[in-house]
């Protein structure tokens, strides 16, 4: 089924006439629908029921070499005529910004490859609420009142189904959609003192088949339990394995470094450093868009600019920016692609046990707490919790700490990559990691 | 455009958004349909927009509208939702069956009767952001730009945009209030990156407040400029300290994001009713020094956290949630005041009539004790100085906290040395609550732009506090 109907497709055309009726020399117009459920359980009970639809419009002018935005989730032409006509008539106050172009269509995805990426699953609408229902209560009731520790279990299933169709005056016509579920678990437990240690564990998947309906609380729990006795030790440089259920929380800050206009304000530690080898030669990024059934998975990107698989950093060499069509005329380069799709590091061949056995002494971290990343020198610092490594086996559970250094200093200190990517259909498919050398403050 | 002040009465309001009272009270009979202690309707209709600078022109603008009406059913501590984007009454009443889901108690219930709600004005507009043309702000965007260029010549780089936003309200609920308010807000940003010697740092300030276009002003511009050159300069200077446990002097003002994070959403109810708050068995014991009394202020004139009443209807107030060093009141919507017993405090909030309202903080502060700074700083040995934040976390259950730095000094044998930068400090609420050793007479409310996230939903919130000495927190560092 096709959840952008020809009534949809029609309101953005005429959007987008009417832009360039109005003085727009061209226009970008993209609508989104989506339809999502939340059902909650908290221990004994449903605690809560959220059902919505919703859909919204975006329209990009282009005045006379001037540039506005205009969004609204009133879709009558009444309404919109006005509204799409006030907004040109505000971008004509405007500087003019002769960067500000479609790209060029030569560079656009064509819709004659309609190969299907799988992201849609027909039986969405088949399920009943209370087959709903019944999964968030069962999800509770793996582990509620199995352990006089536990205070409290919230389970959350939640599902939904969306679809953007995005249409332009260079020609460009795409249309996507795509559907999730998920399965969510957070235990939270009471042993001495006032602290109630808690965590959480999920599964989101694409299709229906696909998503894990049982041992999530049986895992939040595991982890919660994990985190008994937590403590603090002393201040100083140590090895640090990154589990695989947050080792992108290190990535993010080098991809975010790569973007054009980061570039164009001077503002990213990576400035003109493309061809450099910048960090460890064990880091190799791949972007992979095509990747059936996963998250991200796309044939364009948000200029309607055609994906294709790239490969980012190559044995720490930076390979490229992500140069969309406005940076890339700011900046008087060639454009790239506007933003990643679904990011794989290059795996090694050690699971994670023989990871912690390669580390032998050092600390595994398993969660973050705040922090930040100063984006224009790489200094980073951030609040951590996990576990003293001893002899390759965790010892203490860790907490109320913080890493601290620059991310370009931490990449290059990186030693071993895992195999172990929690998912294989996420948009971020990375393993767990062995960095030496890295400030821990403690006591 | 009208504004929803006092002097408009209801039927304006209810025509602003094409329904009729008999249209209420039809909706509200159908949530309650299959029974439900409590049901409220929310309609929001916002309108947003932005105007940029960058490279020295004022170059782009955007405008959002945002409009629909939320239907809420409550029974007990259970909660039904579900909203739409039209106020047309077939698709209210098709939310308000949706919503009715969570109760299993048909019963026969009259219509609602309506009563209007009046509530003092915290946020009075004089010129709304609606009759003002993008080519009034642009003149203001364009002084700050040049300011920021002015004040340094390592500046190479600026950035700066004015948000504003108008939301119209309008609420109903199964008690008969009827009310509605307007809501301004207005966020200005100036960003600057500076280069000396091969070295690039950029920094930014915000300031942020419920106001119409008087929001602008000469001042709001210099001050602007200068906090944000001043804070990226000082960068250049700046290292980072020997990380560890050490007594941190929180400088007056934007380190209310201690309070924030230590303690402010540890306190609020819904955690502590569910019992995974570090705080769940606190209420009424002392949990600090007793010369320690900390505020949740929604009725602050024009501050970016004021709200005239919650989003449940319930009127903005002072609340003490620590009075003496006593932990006097939790922070309570509808739903947790029910379950303990007590009267909502005005703390039911959402970001948009596609949320749940919960409690939420509002601008959150402690009061000014007798220490000056200047005391507090001489007591410390070797620790840290900080005063300029980025943003921060807490662990709701296990009471950890952050919050990270961007600039601050060390502080050695007494007196402040060296900037430091980018750092970020960790602690457990309750024991850096204990170990707060001194109270500034210099509380600061600041008037960034401080945005809350809780459960997906993000709300504007203030926050302040004089200067505190705490004796101890994990500094990071290398």
């Amino acid at each position: 089924m096709n959840l952008i109907t020809d009534q949809y497709k029609s309101i953005a055309q005429w959007a987008m006439d009417i832009a360039l009726k109005n003085g727009c020399s061209s226009s970008r117009v993209s609508l989104t629908v989506a339809n999502n459920n939340s059902f909650e359980y908290r221990n004994s009970q449903l605690d809560k029921l959220h059902q919505s639809s919703e859909n919204k419009l975006y329209i990009e002018l282009y005045v006379d070499g001037r540039y506005g935005t205009l969004s609204t989730n009133r879709l009558e032409k009444s309404e919109l005529e006005p509204f799409i006509k006030n907004g040109i008539a505000s971008t004509r106050f405007l500087a003019p910004d002769l960067c500000r172009q479609l790209p060029d269509m030569a560079r656009c995805y064509k819709s004659d490859n309609d190969e299907d990426l799988d992201l849609f699953d027909a039986t969405f609408f088949d399920y009943s609420v209370d087959q709903k229902l019944e999964l968030a209560k069962a999800t509770v009731e793996e582990i509620y009142g199995t352990d006089e520790r536990i205070v409290s279990v919230v389970s959350s299933y939640d599902d939904g189904c969306g679809a953007e169709y995005m249409v332009a005056s260079n020609g460009f016509e795409g249309e996507i959609q795509d559907t999730a579920f998920s399965l969510t678990s957070e235990v939270a437990l009471k042993t001495a003192g006032d602290a109630r240690p808690e965590s959480y564990w999920y599964d989101s998947k694409l299709y229906w088949s696909d998503l894990e309906k049982e041992g999530i609380s049986k895992r939040a729990f595991k982890r919660a339990l994990q985190k008994l006795g937590q403590t603090k030790i002393r201040s100083g440089k140590y090895n640090l394995i990154l589990d695989n259920t947050v080792s992108m929380k290190l990535l993010s800050p080098l991809i975010s470094a790569m973007y054009g206009s980061a570039i164009q304000q001077k503002s990213t530690f990576l400035l003109d450093r493309l061809g450099d080898k910048i960090v460890s030669d064990r880091l190799t990024v791949t972007d992979n868009p095509h990747l059936k059934r996963s998250f991200g998975s796309r044939w364009y990107d948000g200029e309607g600019v055609a994906t294709k698989d790239q490969v980012l950093i190559d044995k720490g060499v930076l390979n490229t920016y992500f140069i969309d069509t406005y940076n890339a005329l700011k900046l008087n380069v060639l454009p790239t692609i506007a933003s990643p799709s679904i990011i794989k590091l290059e795996h090694g061949t050690r699971n994670h046990t023989q990871l912690l056995e390669l580390m032998h002494h050092g600390i595994w971290v398993t969660g973050f707490n705040g922090g930040n990343t100063n984006s224009t020198t790489g200094d980073f610092s951030f609040g951590i919790e996990g576990f003293w490594v001893e002899n390759g086996i965790a010892t203490t559970p860790i907490s109320e700490m913080n890493i601290t250094g620059n991310i370009l200093d931490l990449w290059n200190n990186l030693v071993e990559v895992g195999n172990d990517p929690l998912s294989l259909n996420a948009s971020r498919q990375i393993p767990s990691l062995l960095f030496e050398n890295v400030s821990f403050s403690g006591l | 455009m009208i504004e929803f002040s006092d002097d408009v009465n209801i039927h304006t309001v209810l025509t602003h958004f094409r329904v009729t009272a008999e249209d209420l009270q039809k909706v509200l009979h159908e949530a309650l349909s299959k029974g439900g202690d409590y049901a409220d309707l929310y309609f929001e209709h916002t309108i947003n927009s932005s105007i940029s600078l960058r490279d020295g022109e004022v170059n782009r603008t955007s405008s959002n509208i945002d409009y629909g009406v939320g239907v809420r059913v409550v029974v007990g501590e259970q909660t039904g939702y579900a909203y739409v984007e039209n106020t047309a009454l077939s698709d209210m009443l098709r939310a308000a069956r949706t919503a009715a889901g969570i109760a299993h108690t048909p019963k026969q219930s009259n219509p609602v009767n309506i009563t209007e709600t009046h509530f003092p004005n915290y946020y009075k507009v004089s010129k709304s952001w609606e009759d003002v043309s993008v080519n009034e702000k642009k003149s203001f965007i364009e002084r700050l730009n040049a300011r920021i260029f002015e004040m340094d010549p390592r500046v190479i780089k600026a950035t700066v945009s004015l948000n504003h936003s108008t939301s119209y309200i309008l609420f109903f609920n199964s008690e008969g209030i009827l009310s509605w308010d307007y809501r301004p807000m207005a966020i200005m940003y100036g960003g600057c990156t500076m280069e000396q010697d091969g070295k690039i740092e950029n920094g930014f300030a915000s300031r942020a407040y419920r106001k119409g276009f008087d929001f602008l002003n000469d001042d709001l511009i210099e001050t602007l400029a200068r906090e944000s050159v001043s804070q990226t300069a000082l960068m250049f200077d700046a290292v980072k300290p020997k990380g560890g446990e050490m007594p941190v002097v929180m400088g007056a003002g934007g380190s209310g994001i201690l309070l924030h994070e230590a303690i402010g959403h540890a306190f609020e109810a819904d955690f502590n009713r569910k019992n995974v708050s570090i705080f769940s068995d606190s209420l009424g014991k002392s949990i600090c020094n007793s010369n320690i009394n900390v505020v949740d202020d929604g009725t602050i004139e024009f501050a970016r956290g004021a709200i005239n009443f919650d989003d449940e209807g319930i009127e903005s107030q002072k609340t003490y949630i620590v009075r003496n060093g006593v932990l006097e009141s939790y922070l309570h919507d509808r739903i947790s005041a029910n379950y303990y017993g007590v009267k909502p405090t005005g703390n039911g909030r959402r970001q948009s009539f596609r949320h749940v309202p919960m409690p939420r903080m509002r601008v959150t502060y402690m009061e000014s004790g007798n220490m000056t700074n200047e005391e507090m700083i001489a007591s410390v040995k070797q620790g840290v100085y900080v005063d300029n934040f980025s943003n921060g976390q807490v662990q709701i259950g296990a009471g950890d906290f952050t919050f990270y730095v961007k600039t601050g000094y060390l502080i050695e044998n007494g007196k402040l040395t060296q900037p430091i930068k980018d750092i970020n400090i960790i602690g457990n609420g309750p024991k850096a609550l204990a170990d707060i050793m001194m109270v500034g007479n210099n509380l600061k409310i600041d008037e960034s732009s401080w945005t809350c996230g809780k459960d997906g939903q993000s709300v504007p919130v203030g926050q302040g506090l004089p200067s505190v000495l705490v004796s101890k927190l994990t500094v990071g560092g290398e």
